[in-house]
């Protein structure tokens, strides 16, 4: 049973050691962000933050998470506290179906956190791992942009 | 019966429409369901609205039987329409009803009390509230066949942008799609699906499955069971390996697959779809055309999910289904049993642009739970399923042959559209649609898909008649009677080449004419919020005075929708490199009166980046077995690097009936990118998608 922080918190989820991440989040870790829309890495729906890099959680066995800070979107913020990306896709009303998000705002983050100012293309490059089936694409662009100008 | 607006005319009572709570709270209660197009937040803008409260009072329920009005299939882009329009009247009814009460029970006149946020003001101050008087029983009646809605300079709340009631859930990941139902001692399950359409489960071995997996199977229904995920997935693997099927050639070869469609035709059913036959000019040129699309996917962003339990005879079922009433009729013809015996519930799933599988896997999951009685049954589709056994949007092909005057202006137009039929939705048949029904030991057969009747905007033949004038035409359609691939509804249905095919000639006929390709169409339209919506676009995207560059190209597409719909007008921007690109779109839309402006946006552009995404990439692709284009790398869509800016105008109508918005945009701009790659390459689309294969046939 690998134990791992998971939002901030030290875990040690039953899960077999071979079973996926993603498994071991939405199973006996009791989330609903990370998302399973492929299980390939070909969608971003399961992204999550593995020492503060984006990863596909569908893939990756829970093994090689093992002594490693896992964030998911839960950990980004909650509707009291949220993270400056949530609020800018809040308020530029960023999502349809809103089943991509997690995974795009936890891209969202890693491109901010190292790249506070990031030019549009240089999003797009961020988000390119993640697929969105109701074309909010552009007002996506225009959140995270955005929140990296409520961050300076 | 006098007649009600929209879907109270067949749920006629208020309260199904709608309660009020002593706590200061007011529930709607549609038929209609969320599917990321925020019609909850739409509807209830219009309850607060005519019940004069703040839009944080309401509260919109996801639709259950047997308690919500059946509003049959949230499709069509009619909920706004249809499920607002009663909503409306409903909340405008109740308002009276409860103004009445308070009214004759202070006895001042009814006419001298104001609303404010539900508390009710007479003439000498307050005198009651919704709240005070909260009492169902007022609402346990008929709808009248006279209210007043409020008049659109009143409104204050409809007509206003406002931000998704759904939305922060979604930013936050809190639990809110039916894949994150979580139900004490729920059981997971997963499908060991055909490796052929139409192949027969003929040998399973047996043997030790992961986490003592059960195994469900009624003839090539083949399922299993288990307390996680983890194990359910590795036993499915498992169990597939050990099944042995009888398998054959059952699809078309898609190398040759418009000849297919010709083939197919003939042993089809032909029918008219228009005729007029005014007096035209002599013909001085006929041009004659054939358009051709693949099968396309739904390709929707979440595998299709959905929760059974069973309990006795009774069955309950979250579902992400369209239309909760029409797939428990289906359930019920499959499990052949009284559907008063099913429960059926709505919850999110990801977007839907149509019929997907969501009813398909609601039958899984049922089918499954059977086997566990007590224990709630999720049922996740795989990726591959999800790719490979929903729904398709069918393969299509239209001949036209239009003839010009000699002044280069449309005299006669024959047109002639071959497909597959465009629903093959649950509850509208005897037999049940289900994927799985024809799966089992005692089949349900598969019969080929209809096309809904025009009246209702029909299917194939969908905006294949041209809005534009031309004073003889024949439109005529035949819908195939065999169905190697499943087919159904996909936004816009048959518009998706009807549309681009028109657009496609009125572009070709103008440069014959020597006309530009917006004062062509002009010049053929009568109707002034058609030219409104052209001219707007043109004006947003400089048309007039556009540049050109080399490998660049603009193009234009417009549509009424359903002819009785929404207007859009798109320009796009292609640029043409290894393959095109399209880089920018302009859109602008009528939808008459806008209730949440921002939202229509939001379904304008989405729909515009779906129709490009069409139009640049998207074919299901299959062997003579089965599809193969069963994952992301086999079945791409658009992705961020290359999806075009967009800019949009909303040319707003509140004195005019709602239109609906999910589907104008889509076809235009396909028609639109079409337009472009002519000015870019200077060659005409004959068949999508537009990739450089496709476009070096042209």
């Amino acid at each position: 049973m690998p134990r791992f922080t998971l939002n901030g918190t030290a875990v040690a989820l039953d899960v077999p050691e071979e079973a996926t991440l993603l498994h071991a989040l939405r199973g006996p870790g009791g989330l609903s962000g990370p998302r399973f829309g492929c299980g390939n890495e070909q969608c971003g729906a399961c992204m999550v933050l593995v020492e503060g890099e984006p990863c596909c959680a569908c893939t990756l066995p829970v093994a090689a998470v093992a002594g490693k800070a896992v964030v998911t979107v839960e950990g980004l913020g909650t509707p009291g506290a949220p993270h400056p990306l949530q609020a800018a896709f809040l308020a530029e009303q960023a999502g349809q179906c809103g089943y991509c998000l997690s995974g795009i705002l936890i891209s969202a983050a890693a491109l901010l956190a190292r790249d506070p100012a990031p030019e549009e293309a240089a999003i797009r490059a961020a988000l390119e791992p993640h697929l969105c089936r109701c074309g909010s694409h552009n007002r996506i662009l225009r959140a995270v942009a955005r929140a990296a100008r409520e961050m300076a | 019966m006098h007649r009600l607006p929209g879907n109270l005319q067949t749920n006629r009572r208020l309260s199904q429409w709608l309660a009020i709570h002593p706590e200061g709270r007011v529930t709607v209660t549609p038929g209609k369901v969320e599917l990321g197009q925020g019609i909850l937040t739409t509807l209830s803008q219009i309850a607060a609205e005519e019940l004069e409260v703040d839009l944080a009072r309401i509260e919109a329920r996801p639709a259950a039987t047997p308690d919500s009005p059946d509003e049959g299939v949230t499709s069509g882009s009619l909920s706004t329409q249809d499920s607002g329009g009663a909503l409306r009247h409903a909340c405008a009814a109740a308002r009276a009803i409860f103004l009445g009460v308070v009214a004759q029970r202070v006895g001042v006149p009814v006419e001298t009390i104001r609303i404010e946020d539900g508390r009710f003001i007479g003439p000498a101050g307050e005198i009651g509230s919704y709240w005070a008087l909260a009492d169902q029983a007022l609402l346990e009646c008929e709808a009248p066949a006279e209210v007043k809605p409020r008049a659109p300079g009143e409104r204050r709340v409809a007509g206003r942008s406002v931000p998704r009631i759904d939305l922060p859930d979604k930013v936050f990941g809190v639990a809110r799609y039916v894949h994150d139902l979580r139900l004490p001692g729920m059981l997971h399950g997963r499908m060991v699906r055909p490796p052929a359409r139409g192949a027969r489960l003929f040998a399973l071995r047996e043997g030790p499955l992961p986490g003592d997996a059960q195994v469900v199977r009624d003839g090539s229904f083949l399922a299993v069971l288990a307390d996680t995920e983890w194990d359910a997935e590795a036993a499915a693997a498992r169990l597939a390996a050990r099944a042995e099927w009888a398998a054959a050639d059952t699809l078309p070869e898609q190398a040759v697959l418009a000849d297919w469609l010709r083939e197919a035709a003939a042993r089809g059913e032909r029918s008219p779809v228009a005729s007029r036959t005014d007096p035209a000019p002599p013909v001085a040129r006929t041009l004659s055309r054939s358009f051709h699309r693949p099968y396309l996917a739904h390709a929707s962003i979440a595998p299709s999910c959905a929760v059974a339990r069973w309990e006795g005879e009774r069955v309950e079922v979250f579902t992400h289904s369209q239309g909760p009433y029409n797939l428990r009729a289906d359930l019920a013809k499959v499990l052949r049993c009284d559907p008063a015996l099913l429960t059926v519930r709505h919850r999110e799933g990801a977007g839907c642009y149509g019929h997907n599988g969501a009813d398909d896997v609601a039958l899984d999951a049922v089918l499954a739970a059977r086997a566990a009685p007590g224990r709630p049954v999720r049922m996740l589709w795989s990726r591959t399923e999800e790719l490979g056994w929903s729904p398709f949007s069918p393969a299509m092909l239209v001949d036209i042959e239009a003839d010009l005057d000699a002044a280069g202006d449309l005299a006669g137009w024959r047109s002639h559209i071959v497909s597959n039929g465009h629903s093959s939705r649950p509850g509208r048949d005897p037999e049940p649609t289900l994927l799985s029904a024809s799966m089992l030991a005692a089949p349900f057969p598969v019969k080929p898909s209809i096309n809904p009747a025009m009246a209702a905007g029909g299917g194939a033949p969908r905006n294949g008649v041209p809005l534009y004038r031309i004073p003889a035409m024949r439109v005529e359609t035949t819908r195939l009677l065999e169905m190697p691939i499943r087919t159904s509804a996909l936004r816009g249905l048959g518009a998706t080449l009807n549309i681009w095919s028109i657009e496609s000639i009125m572009d070709e006929a103008a440069a014959l004419a020597g006309a530009d390709p917006l004062d062509y169409r002009l010049r053929h339209l009568e109707d002034a919020r058609a030219a409104a919506v052209l001219r707007r676009v043109a004006e947003l995207a400089g048309w007039a005075g556009r540049g050109r560059r080399e490998g660049f190209g603009m193009g234009l597409g417009f549509a009424r929708y359903k002819n009785t719909g929404a207007y859009a007008a798109v320009i796009a921007e292609v640029e043409a490199l290894e393959r095109v690109f399209c880089r920018r779109l302009w859109i602008a839309g009528d939808v008459g009166e806008a209730v949440n402006p921002d939202g229509v946006l939001n379904q304008l552009e989405g729909g515009a980046i779906h129709g490009a995404s069409v139009a640049l990439l998207e074919e299901v692709r299959f062997d003579r077995r089965s599809i193969t284009s069963d994952h992301w790398e086999g079945y791409p869509i658009l992705r961020f690097s290359e999806v075009p800016q967009v800019e949009l105008a909303l040319i707003d109508r509140p004195e005019e009936p709602f239109l609906g918005a999910g589907e104008a945009s889509m076809a235009p701009a396909i028609a639109a990118i079409a337009g472009g790659i002519t000015e870019a390459l200077g060659i005409r689309p004959r068949q999508l998608p537009f990739t450089p294969e496709n476009l070096a046939r042209a």
